[in-house]
């Protein structure tokens, strides 16, 4: 009996994974990226269409310049908690822009968007409390759910009657419940149903947070995700995010108009027992969303973009996400085969993420895309292309 | 079996429902009784055993909590969890 014994399962698995000669999945390296669209890997330039990098901005020449400037000026860490010797000046100052930027009062900042749902989530709902997520939630809501003492209910995704008939089960129970959702998910790029799942939230009285992790800076008529796309902001008493997609850099954050939130500070482990954002992050996030703010296009190129790919892959008759949005994903029948075409692929120079069961909604493999607004027509029409080639060889 | 009325819904009852849709997946082994372990003897993994109590919830009207599943083991334990959940506890 060795405490390493229940590795030997994933050992076995990952030997299955790479059996055919085939590459580590888990493994790939980027060697440097050239631009937001191409990186070496192996050596070779290749087109990147797997980086959650919505908007291109980790490349952002205005984000760049303030990282260099706060660095100078500040150091390049903050060597605490933010509840301790952690808060500087820009700490603040980022977290009045995100809550301005959303319209909202108050915002905390996290060192992670998975601190801020692993913080959030299990400091609002207590023990006597209920947590309903929708099944498909991301790892981070689930861990949240570990992290925490409420009850913890599954609802089917994206499905607002079952929401609905299990808030309804819930009737005259005693304690609070809190709804979580994403605005975007993460694995296939379905988007929620937020206006029904709002009224939802009114008529039971429930509490509602949505995790806009990849709807923020994407959906939405000034970016602010879904909720501002389904004109129910007002629904919503947490938007949760990071800055590590659409702004292109690390970090996580709360919004709320709620003035507890000041006391959920002094509650939330995930926010009190680690360090804060160095200062080069945060200027380089405030300076990446000046760029978003600035340049609305970006979101225009990045919906026309996921049209272009979604269709050219639609084309090829691959079964590919029924909403069109910068996910997509495409569902293939079985490991072996998706483990085949995601190598093919890569060894045409085109990079996108192998997702496996469990990790995955349905049991069954996805190649999980994601468009970019700086990718140009001619690289999606050659991401297609990849897949087309990749599809022949592989029969 | 009267639907919604708790008492009319023993142990057995629930446990023989939770067989009958076990038997409906292919994959599933046909020698399964009350007694069968659900990860071990099914070789269900967590997120297949949450999605299973799902269905079983649908039929059954009830809403299992995702802590409760840890002390779940059998089809029988499951079946318990549920007659008590719909006898309000
Ligand atoms: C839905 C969702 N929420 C939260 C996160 C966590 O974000 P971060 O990368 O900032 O930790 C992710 C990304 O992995 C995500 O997909």
């Amino acid at each position: 009996m060795s405490i390493f014994d229940k590795f030997r399962t994933v050992e076995q698995r990952l030997a299955l994974l790479t059996a055919g000669g085939g590459r580590n999945p888990f493994d790939v390296m980027i060697e440097r990226p050239v631009s937001s669209t191409v990186g070496i890997i192996e050596g070779r330039e290749t087109l990147l269409f797997g980086t959650n990098n919505y908007l291109g901005l980790s490349q952002s020449q205005r984000a760049i310049d303030a990282a260099i400037d706060a660095v100078r000026a500040r150091g390049v860490g903050t060597t605490g908690s933010r509840i301790a010797n952690g808060t500087q000046s820009v700490h603040r100052e980022l977290e009045q822009r995100i809550a301005s930027f959303f319209g909202q009062k108050h915002c905390m900042v996290f060192s992670t968007g998975y601190q801020a749902n692993l913080g959030m989530i299990s400091t609002l709902a207590g023990k006597d409390d209920y947590l309903i997520l929708d099944a498909d939630s991301h790892a981070s809501i689930y861990d949240a759910s570990r992290l925490g003492h409420a009850q913890v209910i599954r609802f089917k995704h994206n499905d607002p009657d079952d929401l609905h008939k299990r808030l309804r089960r819930l009737e005259g129970t005693p304690g609070a419940k809190l709804v979580v959702v994403e605005g975007i998910y993460s694995m296939t790029g379905n988007v929620a149903p937020l206006k029904e799942m709002a009224a939802i939230k009114r008529e039971t009285g429930a509490t509602l947070l949505v995790d806009e992790a990849h709807s923020f800076g994407v959906l939405g008529p000034t970016g602010r995700g879904v909720a501002e796309a389904e004109g129910v902001e007002a629904d919503v008493d947490f938007i949760v995010g990071t800055f590590s997609k659409s702004l292109g850099t690390v970090g996580g954050y709360c919004v709320s108009n709620h003035d507890e939130i000041d006391l959920v500070r002094l509650q939330c482990r995930p926010y009190m027992f680690t360090a804060s954002l160095p200062p080069e992050v945060i200027a380089a996030t405030m300076a990446a969303l000046d760029d978003m703010v600035a340049q609305p296009e970006l979101r225009t190129q990045l919906s026309q973009n996921a049209a272009q790919f979604h269709a050219g892959l639609k084309g090829l008759g691959l079964n590919v996400s029924q909403q069109v949005s910068p996910v997509v994903a495409v569902t293939l029948e079985t490991v072996e085969e998706a483990i085949a075409l995601w190598n093919r692929l890569l060894d045409l120079g085109l990079y996108v993420n192998l997702s496996l069961p469990p990790a995955t909604p349905d049991h069954r493999p996805l190649l999980r895309c994601s468009v970019m607004a700086s990718h140009t027509s001619a690289q999606i029409a050659r991401a297609v292309e990849i897949f087309a080639e990749a599809g022949a060889s592989l029969g | 079996m009267m639907k919604g009325d708790p008492m009319s819904e023993t142990i057995e009852d629930v446990s023989a429902l939770i067989v009958n849709k076990l038997l409906a997946n292919p994959k599933v082994p046909r020698d399964i009784n009350g007694s069968s372990k659900i990860v071990e003897d099914l070789a269900f993994d967590s997120l297949a055993v949450m999605n299973f109590v799902m269905e079983i919830e649908d039929e059954m009207d009830v809403s299992v909590p995702l802590d409760r599943l840890a002390d779940i083991r059998t089809v029988d334990d499951l079946a318990t969890c549920i007659v008590s959940l719909k006898n309000g506890g």
